[in-house]
């Protein structure tokens, strides 16, 4: 074939391709984008704006068609962002990373010109932070798709209310309740669902997810419906609550009284909750347990000729994993004083298990980056609006495009001989399960 | 310790697994067809037969990981007798003593070559770590347990030679490091009886040598028997006492080496030719196999 003819095809592929794409672009773009609901006097209608469409359709096809023509030329080498050697280095960074971040953690409400909106900012990264390292063992560990995370959370969120509400518990006798409580309910998930794998899987834990929020919305009398619960009794420091008058905490230790102090409390709780989830994530790892988990995702079938019941094993990991939600979410309902469904939606279960997927399955510190990245962008550019969504999903797109094991790609062994060498990320199997 | 099951047959005490009728039916198809045989203790067993013969599947049945259609599977350990029919796949590793290799190689192979051997002594330290609960504590019981774990580890890497290789992770050995590998974690749930499936497929002679003398090792200083699916004859003339041969699911031959070399429907099964071919095979068996 002539290099003209080859060409030539290659022109009619890129062709082909763009048109192929522009299409896609009409069917999304025609509706969302052509059509506009107004409010008339005779009620709602349609109002067509069909040039903005043929705009996204141009845009989409001739930016393709520019890109298959140059940069995305046939048979171009994959491109890999980080080489080898850099990926160690980054590893090895993260390691000196991590005991900065948490004295910069530390330290942080106190840090001159830190204000209430950032601790309180550092609150919220610091849950979702907590929310991915407890899904971390579920999907990073074990390798089970679990779509569904967030009704654990609102197990533990609604757990706490309860309690608090008609038995007058406080927060900390509420804390292990609310765990136990989640954990109980992943295992009750974990039973029929565990026989299944990879989609099948994921299908049915977003569906358990679902059902949580429809019962709490519709259950009237006992979760409040979609009003929720108010009146959720806040954190007291030990004992001590944090109100004006003389037997409030600033009051006692001789302080003036500031709403900032209850911030601050809060700010170390949430440290505290989130820096144990760490801490047995680490030392689970290295337990028997934990390499289970992760030889389950690695080769099922290899653990069961091994003897590992893998029933239990997975049965494990989901309710360890509920366990820390239900942490976070008593946590949560503590901190908000008032709960209700619209906060327990599939998105939050999708945020936290992109916060997972895109700091590295199994990584604790890449989770901690993507939590840090997500939700402190997310929320520094608020003005945006539902752009933020758009920006989002690009980034999650670029990421996967370019580090598609998340940030931190290398697992790192749980023992070792001589000398630790960390895994690279291409060896390591993600699970089907 | 576990009980056996107290209405299974007494076996004679050299008789360390015993098949009877095994029966297994896919659909419409009868993959092994009541077939019985022993493994003796302190032997090794050669399981043979062309692709397809049904051997995979006899494994799957021993191992649990199908439940046979029709059939009893014994196994002996002496003071307790198990009906592997009845105990689940993990069971049959942890109770009665099994343990097996695969035809694919099913390594954990994104975990090192150490960390594969850990956790296949899975069941003693999730014991020592008091379910999870005394490890996560720190208990120092955990840590004694999991030192002598990992010198039982660096005992096997010592005698499949990969000591060296203990940090690597098991994806990246060459191919006769991951089949040697397999067998030493199999090993380190201490089993009575090892099943391993075609071991010598895709070695080279002289990894077909050492695999040879880790089987011999395993017979007697272990005091393991073992079960092997094999393709190559030679192999299985040099290293077997016993030679069970299956041919379409069916036992078509049962006994010493020297007797299923000489046995004519061995031969024409196996290597799948017509009669005027048999001798012509024979010999070039016979050549093989001095
Ligand atoms: N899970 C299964 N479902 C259906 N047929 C199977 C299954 N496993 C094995 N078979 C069939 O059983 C027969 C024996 O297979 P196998 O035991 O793997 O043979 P071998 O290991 O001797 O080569 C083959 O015809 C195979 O297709
Ligand atoms: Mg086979």
């Amino acid at each position: 074939m002539s290099a003209r003819a080859a060409g030539g095809a290659a022109f009619a592929e890129a062709l082909r391709d763009a048109g192929v794409a522009g299409l896609i672009t009409l069917g999304l773009a025609a509706p969302m984008l052509g059509l506009v609901t107004v409010t008339k006097p005779e009620g709602l209608k349609l109002d067509p704006h069909w040039p903005r469409v043929a705009v996204a359709v141009a845009i989409v096809f001739v930016g393709r068609l520019i890109l298959n023509l140059t940069i995305w030329k046939p048979g171009r080498p994959p491109k890999t962002l980080v080489k080898p050697k850099l990926e160690a280095r980054l590893s090895k960074l993260a390691k000196l990373l991590a005991p900065a971040a948490i004295l910069f953690a530390i330290a942080l409400p106190f840090l001159p010109g830190v204000e209430r909106y950032a601790v309180d900012l550092g609150i919220l990264v610091l849950t979702y932070v907590m929310l991915g390292w407890g899904l971390n063992i579920v999907v990073g560990l074990a390798g089970l798709l679990d779509l569904g995370y967030v009704a654990f959370y609102a197990v533990g969120a609604y757990s706490y209310a309860l309690l608090a509400q008609h038995f007058g518990l406080g927060f900390w006798a509420c804390l292990p309740l609310a765990g136990i409580l989640a954990a109980f309910w992943g295992v009750l998930l974990g039973f029929p669902v565990l026989r299944l794998r990879g989609d099948y899987l994921a299908i049915v834990t977003l569906a358990f997810g679902e059902i949580i929020r429809l019962v709490l919305l519709n259950w009237y009398w006992v979760t409040g419906g979609p009003n929720g619960i108010t009146g959720i009794p806040r954190p007291s420091f030990f004992g001590l609550e944090f109100k004006a008058g003389p037997d409030g905490f600033a009051a006692t230790f001789g302080l003036p009284f500031s709403g900032l102090h209850r911030i601050i409390f809060l700010y170390y709780l949430i440290l505290a909750l989130a820096l144990i989830t760490n801490y047995v994530v680490i030392r689970l790892r290295r337990l028997p347990i934990g390499r289970a988990w992760e030889a389950l995702r690695e080769d099922e079938i290899a653990c069961r000729s091994l003897g590992i019941n893998t029933v239990n094993t997975k049965l494990t990991a989901f309710a360890l994993g509920a366990m820390f939600a239900g942490f976070a979410g008593s946590f949560f309902a503590t901190r908000q004083g008032f709960i209700s469904p619209e906060s327990f939606v599939f998105m939050e279960s999708a945020l936290i298990l992109a916060i997972v997927v895109l700091g590295g399955m199994g990584s604790q510190f890449g989770v901690a980056v993507a939590a840090l990245v997500m939700i402190g962008g997310f929320e520094l550019f608020r003005e945006f609006k539902d752009y933020r969504l758009i920006v989002f999903g690009a980034v999650m797109v670029l990421i996967m495009v370019w580090r598609p094991r998340g940030l931190v790609s290398t697992r790192s062994p749980t023992v070792f001989l001589k000398e630790k060498k960390a895994i690279s990320g291409s060896l390591v199997q993600e699970g089907q399960g | 310790m576990s009980r056996g099951h107290p209405d299974a047959p007494t076996l004679p005490d050299d008789v360390l697994l015993r098949v009877e009728r095994l029966t297994m039916r896919f659909g419409g198809l009868v993959a092994v067809n009541a077939v019985s045989f022993d493994v003796r203790r302190g032997e090794i067993t050669a399981l043979i037969g062309p692709n397809g013969a049904g051997k995979t599947t006899v494994f799957n049945c021993i191992t649990g990981f199908y439940k046979p259609t029709v059939g009893r599977l014994t196994l002996n350990r002496g003071d307790q007798s198990f009906l592997l029919e009845r105990l689940r796949d993990h069971e049959i590793s942890r109770r009665a003593g099994i343990a097996r290799t695969f035809q694919n190689i099913r390594l954990f192979g994104g975990m090192t070559v150490l960390e594969n051997l850990l956790v296949a002594q899975h069941a003693p330290l999730m014991k020592a770590s008091g379910m999870t609960v005394l490890g996560v504590l720190r208990f120092p019981g955990f840590a004694k347990a999991e030192r002598a774990a990992i010198e039982k580890a660096k005992g096997w890497l010592e005698r499949i030679g990969l000591i060296d290789r203990a940090d690597d992770p098991a994806a990246d050995l060459p191919y006769g490091d991951q089949r040697r590998l397999e067998i030493a974690r199999a090993m380190c749930t201490d089993p009575v009886v090892l099943c391993l499936d075609e071991p010598a497929a895709g070695l080279n002679p002289s990894e077909s040598a050492d695999l040879n003398a880790l089987l011999r090792s395993i017979r007697a200083e272990d005091g393991v028997a073992v079960l092997l699916i094999e393709h190559d004859m030679s192999v299985v003339m040099e290293i077997s006492d016993h030679v069970v041969v299956l041919d379409y699911g069916r036992l078509i031959c049962d006994g010493t080496p020297a007797l299923v070399r000489e046995d004519p429907k061995v031969i024409a099964a196996y290597l799948g030719v017509d009669d005027e071919e048999v001798e012509q095979v024979e010999r070039e068996i016979e050549e093989r196999a001095s």
